[in-house]
């Protein structure tokens, strides 16, 4: 009571003023549970809003929560959809979200958004609806065409960012570069490297010309050199570079003009792109590696062997180096000898194909580890592991943060013993203490789950595949991992037991996403009467399945009715792909066919 | 160059001939499934994934790639010369604004080449047998060191193998070449 009354005497302003300092989300989540005051100050003051997953709450009542919303960020599908795990028209859409915000929150300046389908409808409403709009940052989104991004170039008054990720964005021609208006001159970063058609170069030359405080600008493959040393010659400030194809001859005018143009650009930091880069125009990138912190090479098979090594070894003060496994372990030894500062690595496979030699094993990693002693984020494709370059790894580099290791082939153990991996990714759960996010593969036991559960008690996200004996394996981990957010688990033999081992867990998490396991549509049914604060949805083909039957003489009534085909006394069917997430907005509206919520 | 139709012809002699591991008519399969795995598929393929494994298992969704980097291998596979790709080459010719893109793969010959060339850039003449002449243009080739080659030299495998981009040009520069 004493507490209570005391806080009269704080003027809102105070108490506002003082919430301003908290920019950690969960905090702001957190005072704003306190009491009511506190409630009402803090969702009246709040400007950034981060929705993990975009059907936990009804996009109008996120809106009229946070009238002042400036900047939103948006994610849709589970996570396993990137690898084409979850079928197309899933759902995720941005639309209700955008013509939620337009009616509730006219400040919205930025819009961040990852695996949303966005329609070009949505984009036309975006940039009308809200006068202040500056940043668009899409991830993994679909839906829309350059036809869109041409509204959003058109009709942006004062647009900082367009920053597109790995789209699939459909190529309606080149002109909607044109569409940035004369006027505008407010471009920070412009990023369009995942567009596959042509671009109208003469428009993009204009627009960097009159774009002075261009810091980040990435450009696609179907910008040739001779555009590229141009706009290098007009931004002499830049700070992030992709760039377009690096195909030249290296006595053209193009190259010459490139390499005296990057020679000004005293600021850049970062560097992209690299398409079809001949060993020649890598010359001209030789003097500004001391300064880089950035470099991403996976777009460019054609740097290895000495080419790749010739580059690398300048790059001194790299904090971030994305390649392909192309450079071989030899390249990474290189990388090992220069880069001390190396913070995050990603290698990834340069062949699925590959019939050929293996091109890194663990010995490229072990070298990484024994030279980089600062990594904190990993990402490794590799055709096979050991157990005791992985206890090498986690002992030389006990700040892993990020740990993902990928054997390209499904259970596969370790080559020298023939034993199972759990030991080494159990010492990388027992040392790394930090570890948040963890993906691991090969051939592997329950016995790492209990290594898990056990030891890695910071992790929130956990990525699982062929792997695990029995359903103690899941049970581990739930029980044992405080903070997990996320699990997803694809091809492992864990069943409704699991499932069930402890319902109220999956209150505390984000999302389950479970395919190809041993779960039952009657564990499924289970969980979803027990938990009402779930959404418990399962992705079928069940459909065709009976069609089949009854080509095959079966008789069965098919229809659309969802309760027919879960309601007819079958429960031992085994559910394909289940997703299951904590929600306030109650089952999903907008699902297709073939999700169904329990 | 009087044998280079016949060294067409001696090479699809040799290829009948050759010794390949492999049941009759996998060449024919390589080739339909344009540089992709020759496993039999019982149904037709429904993801870019799928047909990419070579190994025992064909599974959707692995290895964990976005399909932005699957695509790009994919793009990758078919520019390098194998069995079963195209093999796509440049040619400009000086004074035209723009270049043009031709598969040599499915040319037999160097006559048939020139008689291509003739069609996409409508040059009157192109030279006989030997490459050039006085008023007309020369094709030449840069081949893998980076040289500038005159056509017509090398059998027409070992071409097309080595030929990197294709330059038609004009014939008072080009009979330095000869």
């Amino acid at each position: 009571m004493k507490v209570q009354s005391a806080m009269f005497y704080f003027p809102e302003e105070v108490i506002e003023h003082i919430f301003s300092f908290l920019t950690h989300h969960p905090d702001r989540n957190t005072v704003s549970t306190v009491c009511k005051a506190w409630y009402k100050i803090e969702r009246l003051s709040r400007c950034e809003v981060f929705v993990g997953n975009c059907y936990a709450i009804r996009p109008d009542r996120a809106a009229a929560r946070f009238p002042g919303l400036r900047s939103l960020t948006l994610k849709g599908k589970p996570h396993f959809a990137d690898f084409d795990l979850v079928p197309p028209d899933w759902g995720g859409l941005a639309g209700p979200w955008i013509e939620a915000m337009a009616r509730s929150c006219p400040n919205l300046e930025e819009l961040r958004m990852k695996r949303m389908v966005v329609s070009d409808e949505s984009l036309e409403l975006l940039v009308h609806a809200f006068p202040n709009f500056k940043a668009l940052v899409l991830v993994s989104c679909e839906g829309f065409s350059t036809d869109g991004l041409a509204a959003v170039a058109r009709s942006c008054k004062s647009l900082r960012e367009l920053d597109l990720q790995e789209n699939e964005i459909e190529d309606r021609g080149p002109r909607w570069l044109n569409s940035f208006p004369d006027m505008c001159t407010s471009l920070v970063s412009l990023n369009f490297a995942c567009l596959k058609g042509e671009v109208n170069l003469k428009s993009l030359e204009r627009l960097v010309c009159r774009s002075p405080n261009l810091k980040c600008l990435r450009l696609n493959r179907a910008v040739p050199v001779e555009t590229l040393a141009k706009i290098m010659n007009q931004c002499p400030n830049l700070e992030d570079l992709g760039t377009g194809s690096l195909l030249a001859d290296q006595f053209s005018e193009a190259y010459v003009s490139l390499i005296s143009a990057l020679q000004k650009c005293k600021k850049l930091r970062s560097l992209s792109g690299f398409w079809d880069a001949s060993p020649l125009c890598l010359l001209a990138v030789y003097p500004i590696c001391a300064n880089l912190t950035g470099l991403n090479l996976s777009y460019a098979p054609t740097v290895q062997g000495q080419d790749f090594i010739n580059l690398i070894q300048h790059c001194v003060k790299l904090l971030r180096l994305w390649v392909l496994d192309s450079v071989g372990d030899k390249g990474l030894a290189v990388v090992a000898s220069a880069c001390k500062e190396l913070q995050e690595l990603r290698v990834f496979p340069s062949d699925l194909f590959a019939a050929g030699p293996a091109t890194v094993t663990e010995e490229g990693l072990v070298a990484i580890s024994t030279g980089c002693p600062k990594l904190n984020s990993l990402l490794y494709f590799c055709h096979s592991m050991t157990n005791s370059a992985l206890i090498t790894v986690s002992k030389n580099c006990p700040n892993f943060t990020r740990f993902r290791l990928c054997i390209l082939e499904p259970r596969k153990p370790d080559p020298a013993t023939n034993e199972p991996l759990d030991e080494g990714f159990g010492a990388v759960v027992k040392t790394c203490k930090n570890l948040r996010r963890f993906s691991i593969s090969g051939l592997l036991t329950d016995q790492v789950f209990y290594y898990i559960g056990k030891y890695a008690k910071a992790l929130e996200m956990l990525s699982i595949a062929f792997a695990g004996d029995t359903d103690q394996g899941m049970t581990y981990v739930l029980n044992g991992c405080k903070n997990l957010r996320k699990l997803e688990i694809r091809d492992c033999p864990f069943g409704d037991g699991a499932l069930l081992a402890d319902v109220t867990k999956y209150e505390t998490m984000r999302s389950l996403w479970m395919s190809s396991c041993d779960i039952s549509l009657r564990g499924c049914k289970a969980l979803a009467t027990k938990m009402p604060s779930l959404n418990v949805e399962i992705i079928n083909e069940w459909e065709a399945e009976m069609e089949e039957n009854l080509n095959n003489g079966v008789a069965e009534v098919i229809s659309n009715n969802n309760n027919k085909h879960i309601n007819n006394g079958n429960d031992e069917r085994k559910v394909e792909k289940l997703y299951v997430y904590r929600t306030v907005g109650g089952p999903r509206t907008d699902a297709p066919d073939f999700v169904w919520t329990l | 160059m009087e044998g280079k139709s016949s060294y067409g012809g001696n090479m699809e002699y040799l290829k009948a001939t050759e010794l390949k591991l492999g049941p009759p008519g996998i060449d024919i399969l390589q080739e339909a499934t344009s540089g992709v795995s020759t496993r039999p598929k019982k149904r037709a393929v429904t993801g870019p994934i799928e047909q990419h494994t070579k190994s025992k298992v064909q599974v959707v969704g692995w290895p964990p790639v976005r399909p932005q980097r699957m695509n790009s291998f994919r793009a990758r596979r078919n520019e390098t010369v194998d069995e079963s790709g195209g093999v796509y080459v440049k040619v400009s010719m000086d004074g035209a604004p723009y270049l043009r893109n031709i598969d040599l793969k499915i040319l037999h010959g160097y006559k048939e080449l020139r008689t291509i060339l003739e069609g996409m850039f409508k040059c009157s003449s192109l030279g006989g047998a030997e490459g050039y002449d006085e008023e007309g243009y020369a094709i030449t080739y840069e081949d893998k060191d980076g040289d500038l080659m005159l056509v017509g030299d090398v059998p027409w495998e070992m071409f097309v193998s080595s030929c990197k981009r294709l330059r038609i040009m004009k014939g008072s520069e080009a009979r330095g070449l000869s």
